[in-house]
């Protein structure tokens, strides 16, 4: 296989006596779409907020492009071209979807005003708006704040935002879990469309046939560590409903 | 394609916003002055010889502006889900070292002294202002003490340090220049002390509205950790927000110097709380991400008008502390119940 994108190994996350990672590898290669899967609790989302800069780990490695990789800050993951969609959105509910969307990004006037700092909404607003329709988010008004948006929408600019922004890798911890039917297939959608540009996605999801549709691969994690890989076109439901409640275990996983 | 009742952004023609008139009607700003413009309305009907006299309306102004300086930098403050409880001391501390600096270049009184001194007296002002906002803002930023507990702690030590200056006492030898224009000078019959507060104001309202700066006031108080999450250096922001708080407080403090001509050390102990009031009434929420430095204008006016409005009806004007406690506790309870709507979604 190529070389990974992004690898990590051996990496331990301890908050106080909690021993939330103890000794997690992972590896996501370029252009695929990666499912990370694990019981509840398994750490999945620490493993995510260590590989975009949110958290540190206590100990381990991580390697980009083969190079070694301390990400200190989420802006160093944001530099690389990783973006994220969190567990728990981190969206500003006050704001509305296109603040959110180029929070952190925001586009300033031309000009002198641009120097002084003075945003132009207006480009924003009709840059998100382009955006969300072509990611499928379904909103009814863009100027009302994010709060006033349902549960699944809310998930939708999420997700919309990760991707407009990701140049080399998007992470989504259960992106489809508050979605309907039609937005959960918009959703799978855009994580192929996103894939076929290049872009790798590590999806976190608890719906197996899910994970099974969309992904190249699978990487299970069961009470911090990984214990097995598959590559999704050579295994099964059982299979990694197995690895996950450690049934089924694989000798070179970790 | 799956059709939805729901319409896609494409189908929505320019940028589908919501109709101006029901985005204002939304938003508490416009209720608050609705409120304001009712009681001016009323005292108004009932001794409009009273009420629309210049002279009543000039002193309204003037007394209110130092309050407004203090309550725009507030606004910024609560907006980030912070408080502010030494701005009254930092504008002690203010008005006393810079009427002292003034003093201490013009040997010793400063009555006399010209536009140099002056503006050496606004740089001491504004200068000490912003270190106590400096270090209100570190404190909470970097040390992670939170901005009641620091606030208050600097609500007391700029207090103690302002009377430690002085011994105590007042400070007077303010310069007559500086009380002509300043003080009790007027612009087309407009006190030039509140044309300053009204700049301050607008260019507040510019910067909470327009800006970098005033969205990311607005983000890290509505999700701090999302704020965090998408690379904003919520440290140095706030760091920046308690900043201005007190820089504000400081030219504050120095546009109480020009208006009184002295710098008194007492009678601000309560500045901070009227601050807060006038920005919670004006709709800004307590619980941060919320508001605006139009709604803080008017929530500066409704405890003055309240208090010039009794007096002149003959109403004891004990009762003006009262009432603008109910409407504050009212501003409050709409502002949570509304968010617990919200939020239950
Ligand atoms: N900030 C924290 N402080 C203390 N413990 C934490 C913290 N974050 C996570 N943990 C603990 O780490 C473990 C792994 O949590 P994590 O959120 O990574 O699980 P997960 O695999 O994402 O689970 P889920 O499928 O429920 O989202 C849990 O036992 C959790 O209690
Ligand atoms: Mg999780």
């Amino acid at each position: 296989m190529s070389q990974p994108l992004l690898e990590a190994r051996d990496l331990t996350k301890n908050y106080g006596t909690v021993e939330a990672l103890r000794g997690a590898s992972f590896t996501a290669y370029p252009g695929e779409v990666v499912s990370l899967i694990g019981d509840n609790g398994a750490g999945k989302s620490t493993l995510v907020k260590c590989l975009s800069g949110v958290e540190q780990p206590t100990s381990g490695t991580l390697f980009f492009d083969g190079e070694p990789l301390v990400l200190d800050s989420p802006n160093s993951a944001r530099d690389l071209g990783i973006e994220t969609v969190f567990q728990d959105l981190a969206v500003a509910p006050d704001l509305d979807p296109a603040a959110n969307m180029f929070l952190g990004r925001e586009i300033l006037k031309p000009g002198v005003l641009g120097l002084l700092g003075v945003l132009d909404k207006k480009a924003m607003r009709r840059q998100a708006a382009e955006h969300f329709t072509r990611f499928g988010a379904t909103l009814q008004s863009i100027d009302v704040p994010i709060a006033a948006l349902s549960g699944g929408q809310r998930q939708s600019v999420a997700v919309a935002r990760s991707v407009a922004w990701a140049s080399k890798l998007v992470f989504m911890d259960e992106p489809t879990a508050a979605l309907g039917v039609v937005q959960r297939e918009r959703v799978l959608e855009v994580i192929k469309r996103v894939r076929d540009e290049g872009i790798a996605v590590v999806l976190i999801s608890h719906n197996m046939p899910e994970v099974l549709s969309v992904s190249d691969r699978v990487e299970v994690l069961r009470l911090g560590r990984r214990v097995a890989r598959f590559k999704a076109s050579d295994t099964s439901v059982e299979e990694l409903v197995g690895a996950m409640t450690g049934a089924l275990t694989q000798e070179d996983a970790a | 394609m799956t059709t939805d009742e729901k319409t896609t952004l494409s189908t929505l023609p320019d940028e589908q916003r919501t109709p101006l008139l029901k985005r204002l009607t939304g938003a508490n700003t416009l209720w608050i002055g609705l409120v304001l413009l009712v009681l001016v309305a009323t005292f108004g009907a009932i001794r409009p010889d009273a009420i629309f006299q210049v002279t009543t309306l000039q002193f309204l102004l003037a007394e209110t502006a130092v309050l407004l300086v203090l309550s725009v930098g507030m606004t910024f403050v609560i907006i980030t889900s912070g408080i502010d409880l030494s701005v009254g001391s930092v504008l002690v501390f203010a008005s006393v070292s810079s009427a002292m600096a003034m003093n201490a270049v013009s040997g010793g009184d400063a009555t006399n002294a010209g536009w140099g001194v002056i503006a050496f007296g606004l740089l001491v002002a504004v200068v000490s202002g912003a270190v106590w906002g400096l270090l209100n803002g570190l404190l909470i930023s970097r040390a992670k003490i939170p901005p009641l507990i620091v606030t208050l702690g600097s609500f007391g030590a700029a207090q103690g340090a302002a009377l430690l200056l002085n011994n105590g006492s007042n400070v007077s030898g303010i310069p007559d220049k500086l009380n002509r224009t300043f003080g009790s000078g007027t612009y087309l019959g407009i006190p030039n002390i509140v044309i300053v507060a009204a700049v301050v104001t607008a260019l507040g309202a510019l910067l909470l509205s327009t800006t970098r700066f005033g969205r990311y006031t607005y983000a890290v108080g509505s999700n701090e950790e999302a704020a965090r999450r998408v690379g904003i250096s919520v440290r140095g922001h706030l760091t920046k927000v308690y900043l201005l708080a007190g820089t504000l407080a400081g030219l504050a403090g120095f546009m109480g110097n020009a208006f009184f001509r002295v710098a008194v050390v007492t009678g601000h102990e309560t500045d901070n709380l009227n601050a807060i009031a006038a920005v919670v009434l004006g709709g800004t929420s307590i619980f941060g991400g919320m508001g605006s430095v139009l709604g803080t204008v008017f929530g500066v006016f409704i405890p003055a008008v309240l208090e010039k409005g009794l007096v002149i009806i003959g109403v004891k004007e004990f009762w003006q502390p009262i009432a603008v406690a109910i409407v504050l506790v009212a501003a409050v309870w709409l502002d949570q119940t509304r968010r617990r709507a919200r939020n239950q979604r």
